[in-house]
């Protein structure tokens, strides 16, 4: 019990960013079909973007508050045009082929994305420049800081946004009209193409979101830093049941809490044979484990095949 | 041929529901051997739900069936198919980017044996078996009458050839139970006669028939005995004159007994 | 009919000789390069046999596989462990590679059984999953007992060696002079070769032609009865034996092995080689594997002075502009050309329908 407590902080902190993540893949998938490969690199962007602009602007002399909210406004940005350029120029003229077409294509533009950061940033680490003091609290004797907090609030704000986006607003309506189906969606007078754009639009902006919080969270990034954790925000969406918005949120949180533990314990588990750095095979086991047994996640419906 | 009333199949209260939608209630039948057993009733009745359960498509939710003497195991289609039963299905399923040959030829798996060696070093026996499928493929072709198609893609043939290439490909499987799903569907009175010929030819050659149809007049000239479904639920098994007759019958199609 | 050659068409045959001729010189003439070239032949051979492989499982079972590089690690790394310093076992090459077969065979049904029922882009992303989770432990079971040697990985590895007669060094044969990449390119070749056969008679046979019925429409071809779980299985099981193979044939060659090489984007790569080139159309995949292992090293030698005579200066690093025009090509080729470049004809006709 002595790590515990700190180790489910740190994993609802985490559970937090993928969880945002997650809603971007989720929402692509329950619409479209297709595994966006490319969101984490999106995210990433979105990262380096708030890096840029905010390090710029504080050489620049603006106050931290400013600097921070422009870096957020930029990041966003880029972000929503980036991932609406990618679905009407790679996935849209690829509407209608089968499957592996544009798994491939997303699996190129992954590659590309990252490449780009490369050239335009550089190989190294990047550090986030630090503008939030960071105070420390106590409960129960585990620490936590403002930032974790903040983090979790940006999280349950934009979700909570998002929610009522989709379950309040006529657009939310069309969205969940076409994810059911797209061709009665159409005949109700439901525009496809808008309905899709503003779902990766949003997944984007979301994502930017989640890539600023990580870097105020971790003040480190990095052009590869997007595959694992799009991977991981997959795997937490799978984890939800893919499609499923709630779920996406709850498999984010849910997976966090999952890697956190895990890391925590695993030496006292495997009796030292495995330690911390296996953490990342959590994702990946998870993963396997709900594909094999429940792949319509926890909750997703179940669908059969008619033949 | 006369059928010698020996059952081969026999369904056993099968059920099956999809959420709250009972496809199937409780329904029970029996297939003679050598018989062309008629299975109709309105759209929705749960027609191809039965096919699908007996061929192990979908799991039942109670009941099973019985065929030629041991239960069928739910949950197996390729088992199904290796205990004798075929089909053709409501919709075409045939390999599109596969010639018809081909499709036949693929259809002769479940009876014969090559595995990888035989692939790979194409021995004696692998290599006769293979010319054994070729030949009973292209026979089969020959016997539903698209022989002239056989290097075709499947995807362009005709409609018409394509149903009979599909009964080839079940035939292929050596079936004693042949179950043809609206194999007359879209076909003209030309068209279904030849169709009629061709059933009736396969039930002299040994194989049981159970047919779905919506062509009234084919079922009630073909059939020894017909099952009406309605609504999930067997109306009435018997011989095609009684069950025309039948007012139950006629209400589940017209709506009102006459 | 040509009397000597029988039922062959003369024109065919006159392009096979030519072609044999071809690929027989074919080290010396890329030797006048250097031995790097040769080197670089070498490697193309290697993707053509790992294509191949992957081949059997994406073309021809039409499963989407994107963790392929496990098999090939276990492979490597078999080899290393038991051809090595790093044990101090020097086992010969007729027993490693069977045995690297067999344990990457072992390990495509361990990873097939589970999941070869899931639908296709999960499908993808657990084999993802599986080939990561190889990579991890290869480059962390080097604590509390050194297996692996983690990210150095294993060094000193003993190549391929018939007897005195060792792949890796300098020989004269029939008066030629061989180096050791040319002695390898002509083992590869015959491997390959024989791959190739393997993998066209399988096309065109009962077990092939259940594969293609599983792919074009699985419940049909249950219904007919295949046992298509059983026969997914064989796929993978195929695949990844070939995968084995290859990996030991790398770790001799190369001399070293590190979990580096084995990454996410290795799986990709080899997985373009058979789309990009033509799913399932062995030509194609030849073509892309060719293509997909040549064409990065060209870029290579011309990235940098093309920049400099445009710019003036080298703007973008090699490496990642090679990455980035492989993303690039992966986009185009899906959006103009979704068959590949080289498909089977019926291929061709049926992606260009559906996009259209």
């Amino acid at each position: 019990m002595d790590i515990f407590l700190q180790q489910v902080i740190n994993g609802l902190v985490q559970g937090a960013i993928y969880a945002m993540v997650a809603l971007g893949y989720t929402m692509v998938y329950g619409i479209m079909g297709l595994i966006n490969f490319a969101h984490g690199e999106v995210v990433m962007i979105g990262t380096l973007v708030a890096i840029t602009v905010v390090t710029f602007l504080l050489k620049l002399g603006f106050p931290v508050w400013l600097a921070g909210g422009m870096g957020i406004v930029a990041a966003a940005g880029v972000c929503l045009v980036l991932g609406w350029s990618l679905e009407r120029i790679a996935y849209r003229p690829l509407r209608g082929a089968p499957r592996l077409t544009p798994l491939i294509t997303a699996i190129g533009m992954s590659i590309v994305l990252q490449n780009l950061a490369m050239m335009i940033w550089g190989r190294n680490y990047m550090t986030f420049p630090s503008i939030i003091e960071k105070t420390q609290y106590e409960i129960g004797g585990a620490a936590f800081t403002n930032v974790q907090v903040l983090v979790v609030l940006v999280a349950g704000i934009s979700m909570g946004g998002l929610l009522f986006l989709v379950y309040r607003t006529k657009l939310g309506m069309a969205m969940r009209a076409t994810a059911q189906n797209p061709g009665v969606a159409g005949l109700m007078g439901v525009n496809a193409n808008r309905v899709i754009s503003s779902a990766f639009v949003i997944g984007s902006v979301l994502g930017a979101l989640a890539g600023v919080m990580v870097g105020v969270y971790y003040e480190i990034a990095h052009y590869q830093m997007g595959f694992m954790l799009g991977l991981k925000a997959f795997t937490a969406a799978v984890l939800g049941g893919i499609g499923n918005l709630a779920g996406a949120m709850a498999g984010g949180v849910l997976l966090g809490l999952i890697e956190a533990l895990g890391a925590g314990y695993i030496g006292d588990l495997t009796g030292g044979f495995l330690g911390s750095h296996y953490q990342d095979i959590f994702a990946f086991v998870v993963l396997i484990f709900v594909l094999m047994f429940r792949p319509s996640g926890l909750f997703g419906e179940k669908t059969g095949d008619r033949a | 041929m006369s059928t010698d009333g020996e059952v081969l199949l026999a369904a056993q209260a099968v059920a099956k529901h999809f959420g709250g939608v009972k496809a199937l209630r409780d329904v029970s039948l029996t297939i003679r051997r050598g018989e062309i057993y008629g299975l109709i009733g309105p759209n929705g009745a749960g027609k191809t739900t039965f096919f699908n359960c007996m061929t192990g498509l979908y799991v039942p939710d109670g009941g099973g069936f019985v065929f030629d003497g041991a239960p069928l195991k739910a949950d197996a289609p390729h088992q199904a198919a290796e205990r004798g039963i075929a089909r053709t299905f409501q919709n075409i399923r045939l390999f599109g980017n596969m010639t018809a040959l081909d499709n036949v030829m693929v259809g002769r798996h479940v009876r014969t044996e090559a595995g990888i060696f035989g692939a790979v070093f194409r021995g004696r026996a692998a290599r006769d078996e293979e010319a054994a499928i070729r030949r009973r493929a292209e026979e089969l072709l020959h016997y539903v009458g698209v022989a002239d198609r056989a290097e075709d893609l499947a995807k362009n043939l005709s409609y018409g050839d394509q149903r009979r290439l599909e009964i080839a490909r079940a035939l292929a499987t050596e079936p004693k139970l042949l179950c043809l799903d609206e194999p007359a569907a879209g076909m003209n009175g030309a068209e279904t006669e030849e169709l009629r010929v061709l059933i009736e030819g396969i039930r002299a050659d040994g194989v049981t028939i159970l047919l779905i149809e919506h062509d009234v007049k084919l079922v009630m000239g073909l059939c020894d005995r017909v099952a009406v479904l309605d609504y999930g639920a067997l109306v009435i098994e018997d011989v095609p004159s009684v069950v025309q007759h039948d007012p139950r019958v006629i209400e589940a199609y017209i709506g009102v007994a006459a | 009919m040509n009397p000597l050659l029988g039922a062959l068409p003369v024109r065919k045959t006159i392009v096979y000789v030519l072609a044999a001729a071809a690929l027989l010189i074919l080290p010396f003439v890329a030797a006048l390069g250097g031995q790097a070239w040769v080197r670089i032949v070498d490697f193309a051979i290697l993707y053509v046999f790992l294509a191949l492989g992957l081949n059997i499982v994406v073309g021809f079972a039409g499963l989407l596989d994107l963790g392929y590089i496990a098999f090939y690690a276990v492979g490597a790394y078999l080899w290393a462990l038991l051809a090595s310093p790093h044990f101090g076992l020097h086992l010969p090459f007729w027993v490693i590679l069977p045995l690297g077969a067999i344990v990457a065979c072992f390990f495509g049904v361990l990873l097939g059984a589970p999941t070869l029922k899931l639908r296709g882009d999960y499908l993808a992303i657990v084999t993802l999953g599986f080939g990561e989770i190889v990579r991890i432990f290869m480059n962390n079971l080097n604590a509390p007992i050194n297996i692996t040697n983690g990210p150095q990985g294993i060094t000193l590895i003993d190549p391929v060696a018939i007897g005195d007669f060792k792949f890796s060094t300098v020989s004269t044969l029939f008066g030629i002079t061989f180096s050791g990449p040319q002695k390898y390119y002509y083992l590869l070749l015959v491997l390959v070769v024989g791959v190739i056969i393997i993998n066209i008679r399988l096309q065109h046979s009962r077990i092939g032609r259940a594969w293609q019925a599983i792919r074009e429409d699985e419940i049909a071809a249950k219904a007919i009865g295949i046992n298509t779980r059983n026969m997914k299985l064989l796929a993978f099981a195929m695949g990844a034996s070939f995968g084995g193979i290859a990996g030991g044939i790398f770790a001799a060659m190369q001399g070293f092995v590190s979990p580096e090489s084995f990454s996410l984007i290795e799986s990709i790569m080899i997985l373009a080689m058979v789309v990009l080139g033509g799913m399932g159309h062995i030509p194609g995949v030849i073509l892309g594997a060719v293509l997909l292992t040549v064409l990065p090293e060209a870029l290579r030698y011309a990235v940098v002075p093309v920049q400099k005579a445009v710019f003036g200066e080298v703007l973008a690093d090699p490496e990642s502009l090679r990455m980035l025009i492989f993303g690039l090509a992966l986009v185009l080729v899906m959006r103009f050309k979704p068959a590949g470049l080289w498909p089977s004809p019926d291929r061709r006709r049926e992606l260009a329908e559906k996009s259209r």
